[in-house]
């Protein structure tokens, strides 16, 4: 199967119902994108497939060979995701930081179609990625610093 | 405060004694490539500028200083980062007397060893909210000694004196000519000089980075997916196994069919152990189908009858009679009799799962008769010593390293080190290295949970409305008893478990009589420490109850609060703080209301906390949570504001929604659809002031955790009338 993942092509040999953020990890060997809940509840596996943000935990790999798939390794080679993760630097948003590669890519989808979004924007699209450490707040804030600069 | 001249006795130069050092050396050094070949490299971080430091390009100052030819600084760090800032804090404190540019420090994780033990206890471990504390003078002279040994490679490099020469910002300068060396060009001479035998450290007012809100060495790799949590570790013909454990509370294996998990496609193995049974694969995804087709059967064991509701009543009807006695001053029984007025209210807490982002996971390789532990881990010496029992070797052939813990929250260090224990026998079943993965309903449903409690106070109101008696008692199952630490936490004259009556027992309010009395439970459902252990629980029920006393004596909760608290100065500076800052008395919008509550923890760290709240479609909205700590000495402003906005949140997540429930013998529970934890839109803003201190520093990380459930509940109460004694507050109907 092809799997075509931050401007790369991977052969891999996966089950077709294997989600994808079991073929980025295991087999690819890309970790950035994080296991949280494996049903679509975290947002912790969040990636991007042909630029829009999907739960990779709970998509299966058979749906996205040929497609144009990015993770939290890829999404810095943009300008909008060189300033989040940068925004996010600069914030300290980070405690643990299990979670944060998925909220940087929930971000970064939010910024590419709303570049400057309200508190309210920025819940709604924030809100199904969990964060045990509580770091909201400096998420919120690095969405606005990200979207000034 | 201030050393000077003290004896320089703990942080010194790894030698072939300790034999993780040597085995870390090994790792790192030029041992071979064949070992280089095999392990991941040391788990480290980059630091700000994102340098990568080149492990074979450094050189070992000391156990905890690494300089690169490059001069990047990499500090070797005991302690587990599981996001409470610990790799940022103690780099400060060995940068601080080491003289670093704080641009250059990386962080590495330190292997086991007895140089890495703080000064409380001799393990290895992170906990308790005690690095800071524990580190602070150690992690000082560890700088201080390498920065002498730097200093005298300098001087014997440009044949000077070494008092004519000084550190600054990563180099030795030669202050009459100045000449400038920097570290990278003296380390390697700078090892070989003789450890000093005492170090004089600096005074508070040369302090360049302790005290200053400086940013995260590991925000850039947890920002970039370069961060190394346990699950990211990889080996080379790494396995992944799920095992299915027992899904009730002492049930046994029965009976075990293993056909249907070994026709899952790359399952490779499956395997007993003495916690249920092992699918190996070659991915994460086939260990889990093949564990979930196996057809088991369980003999049910001690508890298929346990639910939520039997517990609660019984904890009901045994708080109605007294326990065992953890404290009284004066006599309470007999001073209830005079009093103005009486009140009695019953609090109920539940069990909660510590639910860290990054499920439990470990991963083991055995290697030429070793074994090699990665974990997020933040109890090292006792996984080497489960690690030592599972797989039959001594412990010094158990290599443990640590990598970035998804959270921690106590969770990741139990007496038994469980899921290393685990881990370690799936491994030794295998021939291939293999990571024992826990599914997030493992995670949840297999966990060492806080304990269900039932908190009944009674109190007697004197003519002033204050209280005259004070009575407590307390339900809940012991963590303690029957652990290794039993002997440091039970006293052996009542039998009571310091955590059955953590911050009851030691109640801040001037109360002329008290008694606060215990019932330890004992149940068949496992349960530990979580993020402020029993204070998260006491907590909700003493400053609810105090708000009732408030209250009925027609007094406002802050005053009333700081009458009882004459001679608890850290109490009345951070509640008089926080009520300042959060506009405590004036008026809020219609509709809004303000909450307040205060607790301490260890007898140090005090922690105000003022919620704003209001109903949002008839459930509570927290908007607002302004926090007054004090901490003693605040190393790292910046970090203790973080960890405070996580206490919050943490604590919130417990105070309106997450609760562990019970039904014939399992957990209901299973993943975060029905164990609900705060999101986005329910996190309110936290702001944080510090109480300028000088005294020593003391914890943060859970110390921010038990004032929010009682703030927002006496919040709710001043906005709707309706006093919510039971968590979750999902559970009370409000009506403005």
């Amino acid at each position: 199967m092809q799997l075509e993942i931050n401007g790369k092509g991977h052969e891999i040999l996966a089950q077709p119902d294997m989600p994808l953020l079991w073929a980025l990890r295991d087999l690819v060997g890309l970790t950035g994108t994080k296991y949280g809940c494996g049903l679509a509840l975290c947002g912790a596996c969040t990636v991007h497939v042909d630029g829009h943000p999907v739960r990779a935990c709970a998509l299966p790999v058979s749906a996205v060979s040929h497609k144009k798939i990015t993770t939290i390794e890829g999404v810095g080679s943009s300008a909008l995701g060189k300033k989040v993760q940068d925004a996010w630097i600069a914030e300290d948003v980070p405690q643990c930081g299990y979670c944060q590669s998925g909220q940087i890519m929930s971000a970064a989808a939010l910024l590419a179609s709303n570049p400057s979004p309200s508190d309210d924007e920025i819940t709604t699209a924030m809100n199904g990625n969990l964060c045990r450490c509580g770091a909201y707040d400096r998420i919120r804030k690095a969405i606005h610093r990200a979207a000034k600069t | 405060m201030t050393e000077s001249a003290r004896p320089f006795t703990a942080p010194r130069k790894p030698d072939v004694e300790t034999l993780s050092n040597a085995s870390r050396r090994e790792l790192i050094g030029n041992a071979g490539a064949l070992i280089l070949a095999f392990v991941v490299p040391p788990i480290r971080v980059q630091g700000r500028s994102g340098a990568e430091p080149s492990p074979s390009m450094g050189t070992d100052i000391n156990a905890f200083v690494r300089v690169g030819s490059d001069g990047v600084i990499t500090l070797i760090i005991g302690k587990s980062e599981m996001g409470q800032g610990i790799y940022t804090g103690y780099a400060q404190l060995i940068g601080e007397e080491l003289e670093v540019d704080w641009r250059t420090v990386c962080v590495e994780s330190a292997p086991v060893a007895v140089v890495y033990n703080g000064s409380d206890l001799p393990i290895q471990y992170t906990g308790g909210s005690s690095s800071t504390l524990t580190g602070f003078d150690g992690m000082r002279e560890a700088g201080a000694a390498a920065r002498c040994m730097l200093i005298a490679a300098g001087s014997e490099a440009w044949r000077v004196p070494a008092s004519e020469l000084v550190a600054d910002n990563g180099a030795v300068v030669h202050r009459a000519s100045g000449r400038r060396l920097g570290y990278g060009k003296l380390a390697a001479r700078a090892a070989q000089l003789p450890v000093p035998s005492s170090v004089t450290l600096k005074q508070p007012s040369e302090w360049r980075l302790i005290g200053k809100p400086l940013p995260r060495v590991d925000s850039r790799d947890k920002s970039t997916g370069g961060a190394t949590f346990g699950l990211d570790v990889r080996l080379p013909d790494l396995h992944y196994s799920l095992v299915a454990r027992a899904p009730t509370f002492g049930a046994t294996l029965f009976s075990v069919d293993p056909g249907p998990a070994n026709a899952v496609p790359d399952v490779v193995a499956v395997v007993a152990v003495p916690t249920g049974i092992a699918v190996i694969a070659t991915n994460t995804w086939a260990a889990r189908r093949g564990r979930d087709a196996l057809r088991i059967v369980w003999s049910p064991g001690a508890g298929p009858g346990l639910s939520t509701l039997e517990l609660t009543k019984t904890y009901a009807r045994t708080a109605a009679r007294p326990g065992v006695v953890a404290f009284a001053v004066g006599n309470a029984a007999d001073a209830s009799a005079g009093g103005k007025s009486q009140l009695a209210a019953d609090y109920q807490t539940p069990y909660l799962a510590h639910a860290a982002m990054e499920p439990l996971n470990c991963t083991v390789a055995f290697l030429s008769g070793e074994c090699h532990v990665y974990t997020g881990t933040q109890g090292q010496s006792s996984d080497q010593q489960a690690a030592a029992e599972a797989s039959g070797l001594t412990a010094d052939k158990v290599h443990v390293h640590t990598t970035l813990l998804g959270g921690g929250f106590g969770r990741r260090v139990h007496p038994t080190s469980d899921f290393v224990r685990e881990a370690v026998s799936v491994a030794k079943a295998f021939p291939k290295p293999v990571m024992t993965i826990w599914s997030r309903e493992d995670d949840m449903q297999h966990d060492y949970f806080r304990p269900q409690a039932h908190n009944r106070l009674t109190a007697t109101l004197g003519p002033d409305g204050l209280p005259i008696s004070w009575a407590h008692t307390q339900v809940v199952q012991p963590i303690y008893v029957g652990t290794a630490l039993e002997s440091m936490t039970v006293d052996p004259k009542t039998g009571l478990d310091s955590s059955t009556h953590d911050g009851a027992s030691d109640i801040p309010y001037a109360i002329p009589n008290i008694r606060v009395d215990i019932h330890q439970e004992n149940r068949p459902v496992p349960v530990m420490w979580m993020r402020s252990v029993g204070h998260s629980v006491t907590a909700f029920a003493i400053e609810s109850f105090l708000d009732e006393c408030a209250h009925q004596a027609g007094r406002d909760p802050l005053e009333y609060r700081l009458a009882l608290l004459k001679d608890k100065p850290r109490h009345v500076a951070t509640l008089k703080l926080a009520a300042e800052k959060a506009g405590w008395g004036t008026t809020l919008p219609a509709g809004r209301a303000r909450g307040i509550a205060v607790h301490q923890m260890s007898g140090t760290t005090t922690v105000a906390q003022v919620a704003e709240v209001s109903l949002v479609d008839g459930k509570p909205r927290v908007h607002r949570v302004v926090v007054a700590i004090d901490c003693g000495l605040a190393v790292n402003p910046r970090s203790i504001a973080q960890q405070l906005e996580g206490a919050v949140n943490f604590g919130l997540s417990g105070a309106l929604y997450a609760e562990i429930t019970l039904e014939e013998g399992h957990v209901v529970q299973s993943n975060f659809n029905d164990y609900e934890i705060v999101r986005f839109r329910d996190a309110p803003t936290v702001e944080t002031y510090i109480v300028p201190s000088t005294e020593p520093p003391s914890g943060v990380g859970q110390e921010g955790v038990p004032p929010i459930a009682p703030a927002v509940a006496n919040a709710l109460f001043a906005l709707t009338g309706v006093r919510a004694r039971r968590l979750p507050l999902k559970h009370t109907l409000f009506t403005a």
